[in-house]
């Protein structure tokens, strides 16, 4: 496969993924923001019902009929029900609507029974959003890394399953539209700790192994600041024995040892963090692009998250 | 006559000496599989029972720190002389396991087919065989069928048993009655119907006409060949949803809430402890992972952190001549400082809104424990054991 070598928003359809808890939902809101920023009218869906995007954006429950949130930027939460109506709205030109009842009920259990139907519907709806090109950008708040390939292997497996039928050739377009690294791409977000650092490198190895869809970037957040260069650490050092702190709390107070025990915490967050961090760069393939947002102290939820990140993924991105 | 009033526990070891099943939940990467592990090893060596912990995805380090294979529902015992080689001599049996979905499946099958030929069928079904090896909401089920399993087996006094990594902590809680749901449902049988006796009836054919169109005959048939097959199985099903559903509900049981005080995991072991609670599951402990030190938020410090932080160049001139050997770069010296100071503060904004976070979990249950921030992640039993003595008493 090849990797596109287009910028990460210059393609159609994004798929935002990473493990649980490590701000999967704030960096898929902040490509949003700053696409829709640059000028790109965009799409933020999340996958997940009980998924918490409208924080982000600082808006009410979403919908499955997409909301505008700031001028350009859409936002809307998956329904796979909704979705099969519209599906079925769209291709079967029988007026069906009173028998529609029974038949999304059926579905609705078929769906449940059999979750890949979920799934295909899912991707599905997101896949016809860009084919329609009704956005320049559909940005997905995706299943965590445990579930994310069943997801997007979605089509593949329904088409293993349906050999004939109105599915059949759905399936086949969506398929083209996800295999083609210039318009869908995987972004897997991490956080530099030992295991999202693990299921990161699995899950790149899985999507390429289970499926042909490029992974456009690997999002590292919550990188803890390097508080010293070399030749600071040493003086930290010198600060940090007994006699040191002992000066130092005369120089600034009795609560200063307190103080270097709380940069010594920071040190060695920071140290085991960067083993991390090493692992990940090289357990990658060297083409995978990968981006660093900072650990926000400030902030770390909401309206404000957002822009910061969208912020610092712009610098990082070279804008 | 009426017995001594019951008193809760206010430990983790008294808690984990009075149940047989606790349930580790939580949001995704807030330490729940380590909990469940540290916890089981705790019990092993303290309580002198023999424990199983059951676990769904964990890290492969902490698998093969155990001795976990890969793949397999086999229960291995995890070696007494590891206990003694870490110092805490075992006083009871610690046995993991991890669970495989697509075997725990194929057993279940096994067991509730009515003959042969049917099990055959099922498992060679291409719907059956995706919905178990690809699709992957079907966990949430069969990790609580297991457990119930395990459970009625009789071999363990205590089982830990961890969640799937689910956003949602309670979908797992409610799948034994989608389960239930799903059989007993009239649309169900109403779907296989026409297939069964082969005359599609009147009511029934525009249904049909449009599922033909949109799935092809072939697939239609494959999904009615699945839920007739499964239909010969429903009372098998429906009586172990029901059995499982109960078991979890039962004083037997108590659940352990895992979370960080990050913000949105917080809030999820809120809804989670509510929700527990609303519904009269024996909510046992709170476990906190990766909470920052209380020192962070001592006013003493906070001082001094600002003077450095504003003032540090001012204070390193006469600091670096303090030193001894005196410092010659009062510059770098200050930076050092200005850094200190302001690296505090920020990590005190972090400390205080855990603090506020800690303080917005209100109904918290009587046991609830704080565990640091640990440099590394823990995928050892030495290491489990501390985790567990931090917990534990």
């Amino acid at each position: 496969m090849t990797r596109s070598s287009l910028g990460l928003l210059e393609r159609k359809l994004l798929f935002v993924t990473g493990k649980g808890g490590v701000g999967k939902t704030s960096v898929a809101s902040a490509i949003g923001l700053l696409a829709a920023e640059r000028g790109r009218r965009t799409l933020v869906c999340e996958v997940d019902a009980k998924g918490n995007l409208a924080d982000f954006f600082g808006v009410g429950p979403l919908r499955f009929e997409p909301t505008e949130v700031r001028p350009g930027l859409f936002a809307m939460a998956m329904d796979t029900e909704e979705s099969l109506k519209e599906y079925l709205r769209l291709n079967l030109k029988v007026p069906l609507l009173a028998k529609l009842g029974p038949l999304a009920r059926t579905f609705d259990f078929v769906a449940n029974a059999a979750p890949g139907v979920k799934e295909i519907l899912t991707v599905g709806k997101l896949a016809y959003e860009v084919r329609e090109r009704h956005y320049d950008l559909v940005v997905v708040d995706a299943s965590a890394t445990g579930h994310v390939v069943g997801q997007l292997a979605s089509p593949v497996a329904i088409n293993d399953l349906v050999k004939v039928g109105l599915v059949r050739s759905q399936t086949d377009w969506m398929i083209d539209i996800l295999t083609d690294a210039d318009t869908t791409g995987v972004v897997v977000v991490t956080v530099p700790e030992e295991m999202p650092t693990a299921e990161t490198l699995e899950l790149i190895e899985r999507l390429g192994a289970e499926t042909d869809i490029d992974v456009a970037s690997v999002v590292v957040n919550r990188v803890l600041p390097e508080l010293f260069g070399r030749s600071e650490e040493e003086l930290f050092d010198r600060l940090s024995t007994p006699a040191g702190r002992e000066a130092l709390e005369a120089a600034a107070g009795a609560g200063a040892g307190t103080v270097l025990e709380g940069a010594e915490l920071a040190v060695r967050l920071r140290r085991s963090r960067v083993g991390h961090l090493n692992r990940l760069r090289e357990g990658l393939p060297a083409d995978v692009p990968l981006l660093y947002l900072p650990f926000l102290f400030h902030r770390s939820h909401g309206v404000r998250a957002t822009s910061v990140i969208a912020e610092s993924l712009g610098a990082e991105l070279g804008f | 006559m009426a017995g001594p009033e019951p008193v809760a526990p206010a430990t983790l070891e008294q808690l984990c000496a009075a149940k047989e099943v606790v349930v580790s939940t939580g949001s995704g990467g807030v330490g729940k599989t380590t909990t469940a592990a540290a916890i089981g090893a705790a019990a092993a060596a303290h309580l002198g029972v023999k424990v199983l912990v059951l676990t769904v995805d964990p890290a492969r380090r902490l698998a093969s720190a155990l001795g976990l294979e890969r793949f397999g529902n086999v229960e291995t015992r995890v070696p007494a002389e590891a206990f003694t080689a870490a110092g805490v001599p075992a006083e009871g049996e610690l046995w993991v396991a991890m669970l495989d979905t697509k075997q725990s499946w194929d057993d279940l099958v096994r067991l509730h087919a009515p003959d042969e030929a049917t099990r055959d069928a099922i498992l060679a079904n291409p719907l059956y065989q995706n919905i178990t090896g690809k699709f992957v909401q079907s966990h949430d089920y069969v990790a609580m069928e297991r457990l119930y399993e395990i459970h009625r087996s009789g071999r363990y006094d205590l089982i830990v048993v961890d969640t799937p990594p689910t956003r949602n902590a309670i979908d797992f809680l409610e799948a034994p009655d989608r389960m239930a749901d799903f059989f007993s449902s009239r649309l169900l049988r109403w779907l296989i119907t026409p297939y069964r006796s082969r005359l599609v009836s009147f009511a029934s054919k525009p249904f049909y006409n449009v599922a033909d169109r949109i799935l092809g005959t072939q697939f239609l048939e494959d999904i009615a060949e699945f839920f007739m097959l499964f239909q010969t199985m429903y009372d098998g099903f429906v009586e172990r949803a029901r059995a499982v559903t109960t078991l979890l509900g039962s004083p037997q049981t108590t659940f352990v809430v895992v979370s960080t005080l990050e913000v949105a995991p917080a809030r999820e072991a809120e809804f989670f402890l509510e929700l527990l609670g609303e519904r009269g599951y024996h909510v046992g402990a709170l476990v906190l992972n990766k909470v920052l030190p209380r020192f962070l938020l001592e006013p003493d410090a906070t001082d001094a952190a600002r003077r450095l932080a504003h003032g540090g160049a001012e204070l390193a001139g006469p600091l670096a001549a303090e030193l001894d050997p005196p410092v010659d770069d009062a510059a770098t010296l200050g930076r050092v400082l200005t850094e200190v100071g302001e690296s505090f503060l920020n990590y005190q904004v972090v400390a205080r809104r855990e603090a506020e976070q800690r303080s917005e979990l209100a109904a918290t249950p009587e046991v609830t424990v704080s565990v640091p921030f640990f440099d590394d992640d823990i995928h050892s039993l030495p290491g489990l054991l501390r985790l567990g003595d931090r917990i534990w008493r």
